[in-house]
């Protein structure tokens, strides 16, 4: 691994944040807008509702948690899509980096891009609504650092496809966080789902993530099986976007995809 | 001269279609070989298998006596590629594009190797300027910029000075000439414009359907098929039953 070079590729895409006043707003404009309408509509089930009455915050902090993770998703996926894009995917691809490398730098940008956007977001939640996601305490680190986990998992497996498919694969990378939103139980709790879905729900680390979450904020209490379940699942969907990336590319060689990508 | 660049029986199906069909040829330190052919003969294929882009069926390719299959990344850093149908990030400027890929191939001394290559190429005044904004001419003296940021010993360059005009393209010409010359690298240009062909390459491999139909050097080759240049010899080789099988 070259430090030089991760940071090479990294420098690339800062230079494309910071030349764009537009795509630093992107960034934020998002984020900012999902907080608002969300927190507004959670202030309204507050008053209206008992579920919620005793824990305003709690759509609010699931919006900002999912948020997170679309952000870390999408950003993953523009990186690689940019590149496409710009028809500068065979350069990257015949420069001397390592895979390992290329996704180092990805994912490391990825990460500073879904800051920018959530950090704003944080900020006006407690002035705007008078919550703050730090109520979660310690433990949003580790919530936070599993939505990261899962959103570039999801990021690397989208690029694994447009390396193995081309851009045609560019739909799906569009789509995968709202297929998978259902599954999530993003807003509400696994039972609301019917019996297949729940099985196939236990089978993803965000369920664990979401209903950690709620289970703090109502029940002010921290089950450490649903963090260490949010992991452990984060471990292999992670091993396996890996292997298949290394898959992927070594299909695009036999097939030819490297060299006509962004044609 | 020491061969930089030796391709042996190298072989690309892509399913049953067989895109090239087991060639071999060389390329000496200091040499520039034209490869030609019509559209869909295998040229980007050959230039894709030597870049490590594409995985051969069959066969090896060896650069700097190092054979590329197991030492690629060892293997990028010595050579590099410029095609008009690829681009450097439009948004960047010129100086953070040759920043990047400065660092990308690990150079030491990015500022000098920028300052250099912006006198030799003409880019004064550019370097701050958006790369998207730029002229054709001044956007390939870029590429040209990035390609040579490695110092590569191999160059591999797909119709370099396409939709240029005249002026720029001598330009570009001599440039290549001349650096050739002082480093002593070797050039695989793939053309469609015969006077560049005729003007740079000491000798000139024709393909047809993923086979080399003839070669040899320019004036060979016109001589042999009794034609006023090369470009009526690629005319009849283009139109013709494959000559050598």
């Amino acid at each position: 691994m070259s430090l030089t070079r991760i940071y090479g590729l990294f420098l690339r895409h800062f230079y494309l944040i910071t030349r764009s006043f537009p795509r630093v707003l992107d960034l934020v404009y998002w984020p900012t807008i999902q907080i608002t309408l969300w927190g507004f509509i959670s202030n309204f089930f507050a008053t209206h509702t008992t579920y919620y009455n005793n824990a305003v915050g709690v759509i609010l902090t699931c919006a900002i948690l999912y948020d997170f993770l679309f952000r870390t998703s999408i950003g993953f996926n523009m990186l690689f899509l940019e590149e496409i894009w710009s028809r500068n995917f065979t350069n990257l691809f015949i420069a001397p980096m390592k895979i390992g490398e290329i996704l180092t730098s990805l994912v490391a940008t990825a990460l500073i891009r879904a800051l920018i956007g959530l950090i704003p977001a944080v900020l006006l939640t407690s002035p705007l609504f008078g919550i703050s996601i730090l109520d979660l305490g310690i433990f949003l680190f580790f919530l936070f650092l599993s939505l990261y986990l899962f959103g570039i998992t999801l990021g690397i497996l989208v690029s694994a496809g447009l390396l193995r498919y081309g851009p045609s694969f560019e739909n799906i990378a569009w789509s995968t966080m709202f297929l998978l939103a259902p599954f999530g139980c993003i807003y509400y709790p696994i039972e609301i789902l019917p019996d297949v879905f729940q099985k196939i729900a236990y089978l993803l680390p965000l369920v664990y993530i979401f209903e950690e979450a709620r289970n703090i904020l109502i029940n002010q209490t921290v089950d450490i099986q649903n963090i260490y379940n949010a992991f452990l699942w984060n471990g292999v969907y992670f091993v396996l976007s890996i292997v298949l990336f290394y898959y992927s590319f070594n299909v695009a060689k036999n097939k030819g995809t490297l060299i006509n990508m962004g044609e | 001269m020491k061969n930089l660049v030796e391709v042996k029986n190298i072989k690309k199906n892509y399913g049953k279609n067989e895109a090239v069909k087991g060639i071999s040829f060389s390329i000496e330190e200091d040499e520039i070989l034209g490869l030609l052919g019509p559209n869909g003969s295998g040229k980007t294929t050959t230039i894709g298998m030597l870049l490590g882009l594409l995985k051969p069926t069959s066969g090896e390719i060896f650069i700097n006596g190092q054979k590329l299959e197991g030492n690629r990344i060892e293997i990028l850093e010595q050579i590099n590629f410029i095609s008009p149908y690829i681009e450097l990030p439009k948004k960047l400027t010129v100086k953070q594009n040759l920043t990047v890929y400065g660092k990308l191939y690990k150079i030491n001394n990015i500022n000098e190797r920028i300052e250099f290559l912006t006198e030799k190429l003409r880019l004064e005044g550019l370097l701050n300027n958006i790369t998207g904004e730029l002229s054709s001419g001044q956007k390939n003296r870029v590429s040209l910029a990035k390609a040579l940021i490695n110092e590569p010993k191999v160059l591999l360059l797909d119709e370099p000075t396409a939709s240029l005009d005249p002026e720029v393209g001598d330009f570009v010409r001599s440039f290549l000439e001349n650096y050739k010359k002082e480093k002593k690298i070797s050039i695989l240009l793939a053309s469609h414009n015969m006077n560049e062909v005729t003007r740079l390459c000491k000798s000139i491999l024709m393909m047809k359907d993923g086979i080399i139909i003839d070669k040899g050097n320019p004036e060979e080759l016109i001589n042999k098929h009794g034609r006023k240049n090369l470009e009526e010899v690629f005319l009849k080789l283009s139109r013709s039953k494959n000559e050598l099988n």
